[in-house]
């Protein structure tokens, strides 16, 4: 049982540089908690930047908003692709 | 006169033979576009590859929203200016090197930044508008003008290898609120400036959104409308995800913004931390009357060989925190990197690390170039 998660480049920084990890869990919960269980500090980033109320970092199951799927119990399935999407502003 | 069909010179027929070919263009279809006006808002990175497609594709009218003069650090992605141009303005260089692809473009300049209370004006009698800006408030701006305009925005943003694709602030479809409803807090998410950008990648995106705005303009194919693209330049990846228009956006769904507000001093306000913000003005009027300064430059050291302010000392961002025996307390600590942003976050751990007396320099060395010192490079 294994998902991917890919995170950008603004994130990937507070994740040893790494953009995808491959991890387990049966929701999308247990899968980003695998990560930031390593990682505090992009835990710390992406509760603050999913926050309902000024949200500029949406995550993806597949390619639907988990949003409007049910947040992070949305149940995961092997070979399901978690896409975590940043704001970026650059042109 | 020499001969030719409805709106279209023999020239502009041999100009645009190979679109006439196509059956998904046609003779009506290059009329069409003729006739088609589209504002490029930006004439950098992504406002480059735009203008030039578009002009070369024979939109008739092109719009120029930029306020910027030629640097010789945008030469490296912003292919509609060259090195003759540099210090000059951007929509001078702009033009000149339009009509010289095509000179059947006509041009509309907007020498002036987007505001609030001229988005609107500007926008509207638009076909379609091309957000080739490079800050959130005025991302948020065209967004919101779009909807209220009701003119379609082909969407474009990159930072370093990475880069996204839309179109929003369609009849039916999303906007960008709906997929992110309020800009982050400044200093959240870097910009090219400080994270870098590959000079190559808003070649990328900026023909995607050149594509997006011709096949709107001529009806054809299925724009990104509710997707959107992203490109990873790296793994050369490319991939679509669902944006669902939300009922509850302020501006496309509730519709509750019902007027454009500057958002500037939103942004401008520090994330978090008990710091102060120093003017390069007030900087130089303290080195001036001597105060005892321990001025800390953030940034990486390949900047800090470009130019720096004299005094400083040299403490990477990603070095600080295991570095603050390095840093006093018995002083006022002026934080300072390229533009502000790294050093916000420089000065907010130095607050949360029991720092009493820390400030950062709003603007950073590059507002230091501009009003103290021009022989500091701007890069």
């Amino acid at each position: 049982m294994a998902v991917t998660v890919s995170l950008p480049a603004v994130l990937a920084r507070h994740a040893g540089g790494v953009r995808t990890h491959t991890v387990g869990g049966t929701t999308l919960g247990d899968a980003l908690a695998s990560i930031t269980r390593d990682y505090p500090d992009l835990g710390r980033r992406l509760s603050e930047a999913t926050n309902p109320s000024n949200a500029f970092v949406a995550i993806y199951v597949n390619d639907e908003d988990a949003r409007f799927l049910g947040g992070l119990t949305t149940p995961i399935r092997d070979g399901d692709e978690i896409s975590v999407v940043s704001a970026i502003a650059g042109g | 006169m020499t001969a030719g069909i409805g709106t279209l010179s023999q020239a502009e027929l041999v100009r645009y033979s190979r679109h006439v070919i196509l059956p998904e263009v046609g003779l009506a279809g290059q009329e069409r576009l003729k006739a088609s006006r589209v504002l490029v808002v930006g004439c950098g990175g992504l406002g480059s590859p735009v203008a030039l497609y578009l002009a070369a594709a024979g939109v008739g009218t092109l719009g120029l929203v930029d306020f910027d003069t030629v640097d010789a650090s945008n030469l490296q992605r912003q292919i509609l200016h060259g090195t003759s141009g540099v210090g000059g303005s951007k929509l001078d260089s702009a033009e000149a090197r339009l009509l010289n692809l095509n000179p059947y473009t006509r041009i509309e300049r907007y020498d002036t930044r987007l505001t609030a209370s001229n988005a609107l004006e500007i926008i509207e009698g638009y076909d379609v508008v091309v957000d080739g800006t490079d800050n959130f408030p005025t991302r948020y701006l065209v967004n919101d003008a779009c909807v209220l305009a009701g003119v379609p925005n082909a969407y474009g943003s990159i930072f370093r290898f990475e880069g996204q694709a839309s179109v929003f602030a369609t009849a039916d479809g999303p906007c960008y609120r709906c997929l992110f409803r309020d800009p982050p807090p400044a200093g959240a998410v870097p910009n090219c400036a400080e994270g870098g950008v590959l000079g190559v990648l808003p070649g990328l995106v900026g023909t995607i959104q050149a594509t997006e705005a011709i096949k709107l303009l001529l009806g054809i194919g299925k724009p990104l409308i509710g997707e959107l693209l992203l490109v990873n330049a790296l793994d050369m990846d490319f991939k679509r995800l669902r944006i669902r228009k939300d009922p509850g956006c302020p501006a496309c769904g509730t519709r509750e913004i019902k007027e454009l507000v500057d958002i500037e001093q939103v942004c401008e306000v520090p994330v978090a931390g008990a710091y102060g913000e120093l003017t390069v003005g007030a900087l130089a009027d303290r080195r001036a009357a001597r105060h005892e300064l321990f001025i800390l430059d953030v940034r990486e050291p390949h900047e800090w060989a470009i130019g720096r302010i004299d005094g400083a000392e040299l403490i990477p961002l990603g070095e600080l925190h295991r570095s603050l025996d390095r840093v006093p307390h018995d002083r006022d600590v002026v934080v300072y990197c390229k533009g502000g942003t790294r050093s916000a976050q420089a000065a907010d751990l130095l607050a949360k690390s029991g720092y009493t007396r820390v400030y950062n320099v709003a603007g950073g060395i590059l507002a230091w170039s501009a009003e103290i010192d021009p022989t500091i490079p701007r890069y």
